[in-house]
């Protein structure tokens, strides 16, 4: 890796090389069965690390664990309990 | 033509500002910089300084100022004093890991509490670590050259470090020295305008001053070092090349050298009590006792020092500070440390000079007589000098 003097980058936007997932001591679980599509989840994550993908008619939402930091907001969130927080074991 | 004028070690910088055609200056007015601070502000509202003047609320400001102009490629200036640089000095690190040539004086004062104005050197000792090359100088002329010398050794391209010039309070910045002003041709010939190596450019982006992650925090702490490792040639480089442009220069750049050939005691000190020290030195007419006028505190010339003081069997270190419970000064801790296995010379330490107090003709006197005791017979390691006991 070529480090410039003063840490100074060129290469912009290069934040989301840095996964920063790895700090996360639990990490979020939907259930899509339960989810009712309110996107509570994705306003409300604070690393926007909620994913939603369209098909059709249907949003499904999941996770991108190279960011989430396992904060449970939303699980506490989520209206109808379809996110479960679990622990991250080695 | 270069000229010559009566004039305050204030005035000397403020000289030293304007022939450097610096681009931006943020600074706030404490004593006793303060001469410094109305010097260059009247210059650049005369026109003489085509500067942008940034007035600031405090040190902290100031030096974040000059931090985001020296950024976008302007070369900076700022002075401060005790509490003042104290106040900065959470930016001052962000000044040196961000690798911004950013030039400093300090006008050297104590540090509160209790409250004291007057000069000694704790303030900048205290941030030996922040990273800044510290210059030390003697006289009112020495300040004006090595503000200069400051922009061609910061804006080095193997550098890339703030300088931060250190002057005695009021012993210099207060006091009136003959000091010959250059001209601003010789000026521009030995220090050209400044093409900073990368600078904030909205056509090329970059970002200064990120986060480092621990993959690489340790390795930027190191360029860093390799940077004062560097910095240490292009001192000694830009002091023959200001001799060669002004017939003047400071012994090699880091180190000036008086008598200390055959010298059994070599004196150890830093800026301008070194005149008092040359004078005693002067006025006993032997070769015994020497002086090691240390000007380059960071990088500390470690070759310099072992060099100068291996014939010595006493090293007397006089200085203006004291690193509270280590109990000596901090100079005299790090010539030790340089001296460490080379040599038996002792090393003793002499706490001088602190909050204002004179350092006289007689107080380095009796601190030689105790470094030639030390010659025959154990003495004390540390010493306050002319402290009262009563
Ligand atoms: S746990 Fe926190 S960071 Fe992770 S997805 Fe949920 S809200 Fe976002
Ligand atoms: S908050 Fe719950 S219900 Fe709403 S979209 Fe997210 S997972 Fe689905």
């Amino acid at each position: 890796m070529k480090i410039s003097p003063g840490g100074v980058i060129r290469d912009m936007g290069s934040t989301v090389n840095t996964k920063t997932g790895g700090w996360r001591s639990e990490r979020p679980v939907i259930d899509n069965d339960k989810c009712i599509e309110c996107g509570s989840c994705w306003i409300f994550c604070p690393d926007s690390s909620i994913i939603v993908t369209t098909s059709g008619n249907r949003r499904t939402y999941s996770v991108n664990l190279d960011f989430c930091k396992g904060c449970g907001i939303c699980a506490n969130e989520c209206p109808s309990a379809a996110i479960k927080m679990i622990l991250e074991e080695k | 033509m270069a000229s010559w004028d009566i004039m305050h070690g204030s005035r000397a910088v403020a000289e030293a500002v304007r022939l450097a055609d610096v681009d931006v200056i943020a600074a706030y007015p404490i004593t006793p910089q303060t001469h410094i601070v109305e010097d260059t502000a009247k210059m650049v509202a005369d026109g003489d300084i085509r500067a942008e003047y940034v007035k600031v609320e405090s040190e902290h400001s100031a030096m974040s100022v000059v931090i985001a102009a020296s950024g976008t490629g302007a070369r900076t200036f700022t002075a401060t004093a005790s509490q003042g640089l104290a106040l900065m000095w959470e930016m001052l690190f962000v000044a040196s890991g961000m690798r911004l040539p950013v030039v400093m004086v300090n006008a050297n004062r104590a540090l509160s509490a209790p409250i004291s104005i007057w000069n000694d050197q704790q303030d900048s000792i205290a941030s030996r670590d922040v990273g800044w090359i510290q210059l030390y100088v003697e006289t009112n002329q020495e300040a004006l050259d090595t503000t200069l010398m400051a922009y061609r050794i910061a804006e080095d391209a193997g550098v890339q470090l703030p300088v931060m010039v250190c002057m005695d309070g009021f012993v210099l910045t207060h006091t009136v020295e003959p000091v010959e002003v250059p001209d601003e041709e010789q000026v521009s010939k030995f220090l050209p305008k400044f093409k900073p190596q990368q600078y904030l450019d909205p056509k090329d982006p970059m970002a200064l001053g990120p986060i480092a992650f621990p993959n690489v925090y340790t390795e930027l702490r190191a360029m860093q070092q390799q940077a004062m490792d560097g910095a240490m040639s292009v001192i000694e480089k830009v002091n023959d090349e200001f001799s060669a442009v002004f017939n003047r220069s400071y012994g090699n750049g880091l180190v000036e050298e008086f008598k200390t050939e055959d010298a059994e005691v070599i004196i150890v000190t830093l800026g301008s009590v070194a005149g008092t020290i040359k004078d005693v030195i002067d006025e006993r007419g032997d070769s015994k006792v020497g002086l090691l006028r240390i000007k380059s505190f960071r990088p500390l010339p470690e070759d310099e020092i072992r060099r100068a003081l291996k014939g010595a069997k006493v090293v007397g270190v006089i200085e203006k500070d004291v690193s509270i419970g280590l109990g000596k000064g901090a100079l005299a801790s790090e010539v030790r440390d340089v001296m460490y296995g080379s040599g038996d010379s002792k090393i003793l330490s002499f706490i001088a000079g602190l909050g204002g107090r004179d350092i006289t003709l007689d107080s380095v006197r009796g601190v030689i007589d105790t470094c030639e005791k030390a010659l025959s017979e154990d003495v004390e390691t540390v010493h306050w000098v002319d402290l009262k006991t009563e």
